[in-house]
């Protein structure tokens, strides 16, 4: 039996006894980056797909959403800083090793990106917000430019949709301090999560019941491949060292296990899926409850997995005397 | 690059803790946080039990993926040294490295914010001296210097007796080596 007992006091705030450094900003932004590259995806595949009569609300009106969301993202994160003033030295360097240096100017390029892809069908979708674009010569060009390389602004749209995806899941993997994030797994899994939420905000946005029922089966796929994914990440935990071992025991019995598989996996994974499957069967149920959990469900993905990444690590030091540890030396 | 270690004796450290003193007087650390500490490490079963002391710290690590994960480059090494450094005027505070960190070896510094960790005292190395920690030990069995040199007392230590690092699995490569 070994014992690790702090002689001094080590209590440095948010690391000591467990770490606590993020908190619900970072899930925030993680779910709300996550959201724009589903948006920005499933936008541009429409458009390079030749769907958008199938589809106008996902090509067209959605896509709106993608920079405002991105925004408030943002602002959780800025909100998370410890050192605020300093929030521009992100963009003074670029460091080619750190996923969170390539993800503050992967964000720099989705803005014009997004831009561009409203500008693409503005004229059409939004005519208010157009006329006023084209007030300014400089609005007029950039519109003029965006509506004749619509194809162009997919592609790049879908390829930088695809980079947020992933870079929100390897942001955290790449820390391999924190055995329970530290798998490949969760790349494609908050890219897939993303896009499902993506699908939800379609089926609560648009008012085409063909549009929306075509999402809701797009949906069913898009969560199963999710759990699939959650699946292999546990089993991948399951299969792993002593301390990837001690990290899944949070998700399988211990103060995490009911938030992950009732509030996670039954109401944001498993519940819509049923719902989704009974709306494409005919049947009539309430249209807003699915793509709601669903949304819930991904926010509460990047909930848990921020919360037990950070309480999964290599040292386990008691903070101060515990008698009944004397039980574990007899 | 310049492979700076602390070789720390576990059969002579007696856990007094002057070293996490001598540090905060030092650095002019904060109450209330920590950038060293002292760990006693019981194993066995009673009545065959061995304890161990070990004063801790930053491991300033060759391949830190602290410094790696910055992404502002304010967490880096200092001339070509495997000494890990913080420039506060690039810090924004985001906490990267804070969960980098196997070791969880840094901390927030209050109220301004930056990150902050041990320097090994790197203003004392660069005149020369040894770290306030090293100075401080009453059983003198904390060591510093340069790995590089054979002929340095770190290196002729590591060379005559058997010695363990924390957390190796890690791939960080640290360098604060214990001698057992």
């Amino acid at each position: 039996m070994i014992e690790e007992i702090l002689v001094t006091a080590r209590s440095n705030p948010k690391v000591d006894p467990s770490l606590g450094i993020w908190s619900w900003e970072i899930p925030m932004y993680l779910f709300l980056g996550g959201l724009t590259a589903g948006i920005m995806c499933f936008a541009a595949l429409i458009i390079l797909l030749k769907k958008e009569d199938q589809a106008p609300w996902a090509a067209r009106n959605m896509v709106i959403w993608a920079p405002v969301l991105l925004t408030v993202g943002m602002g959780a994160l800025f909100l998370d800083l410890e050192h605020k003033l300093y929030v521009y030295r992100f963009y003074t360097t670029f460091q080619i090793s750190s996923p969170m240096s390539w993800g503050s100017w992967i964000l720099l390029l989705v803005y014009p990106a997004s831009i561009l892809l409203i500008l693409c069908s503005i004229r059409d979708t939004y005519p208010r917000l157009a006329g006023l674009v084209d007030r300014f010569s400089i609005g007029r060009w950039i519109t003029t430019y965006a509506c004749s390389h619509r194809q162009q602004v997919a592609q790049w749209s879908l390829l930088l949709g695809v980079f947020l995806g992933f870079y929100t899941g390897i942001l955290l993997s790449a820390f391999s301090a924190r055995p329970f994030w530290n798998t490949g797994f969760l790349a494609p899994l908050f890219l897939t999560s993303g896009l499902s939420s993506a699908a939800a905000l379609v089926v609560l946005g648009s008012r085409s019941q063909s549009e929306r029922l075509m999402f809701a089966r797009y949906d069913i796929g898009l969560i199963s491949l999710e759990l699939a994914l959650i699946a292999l990440l546990l089993v991948n935990l399951a299969t792993g060292t002593a301390v990837q071992l001690e990290a899944l025991s949070h998700v399988i019995s211990g103060d995490f296990a009911i938030r992950f598989w009732l509030y996670f996996v039954c109401l944001g994974l498993l519940v819509p899926v049923v719902l989704n499957y009974l709306e494409i069967s005919g049947r009539r149920i309430w249209v807003f409850v699915s793509p709601v959990l669903v949304l819930y469900g991904g926010y509460m993905l990047r909930l848990i997995t921020v919360e037990v990444g950070q309480v999964s690590r290599w040292t386990h030091y008691v903070p101060s005397f515990d008698p009944a540890l004397l039980d574990l030396l007899r | 690059m310049t492979q700076y270690a602390m070789v720390i004796d576990t059969k002579t450290c007696i856990g007094c803790s002057d070293c996490v003193v001598a540090c905060k007087t030092e650095n002019n650390v904060p109450a209330g946080l920590n950038r060293d500490w002292v760990v006693e490490a019981t194993r066995g079963t009673y009545p065959n039990l061995t304890t161990e002391f070990r004063s801790e710290r930053c491991n300033h690590c060759s391949h830190a993926t602290c410094v790696y994960t910055c992404p502002t480059g304010a967490s880096h090494y200092w001339r070509d040294s495997n000494i890990v450094l913080v420039d506060a005027a690039k810090c924004t505070g985001c906490k990267a490295c804070i969960a980098a960190c196997p070791y969880d070896a840094r901390l927030i510094m209050h109220p301004d914010g930056y990150i902050d960790k041990c320097t090994f005292c790197h203003h004392r190395v660069e005149k020369g001296l040894d770290p306030a920690c090293v100075s401080t030990c009453p059983t003198r069995c904390m060591h510093f210097g340069v790995l590089d040199d054979p002929n340095t007392l770190v290196s002729r230590l590591l060379k005559s007796r058997d010695y363990k690092v924390l957390l190796s699995e890690t791939g960080n490569q640290p360098n604060v080596y214990y001698l057992v």
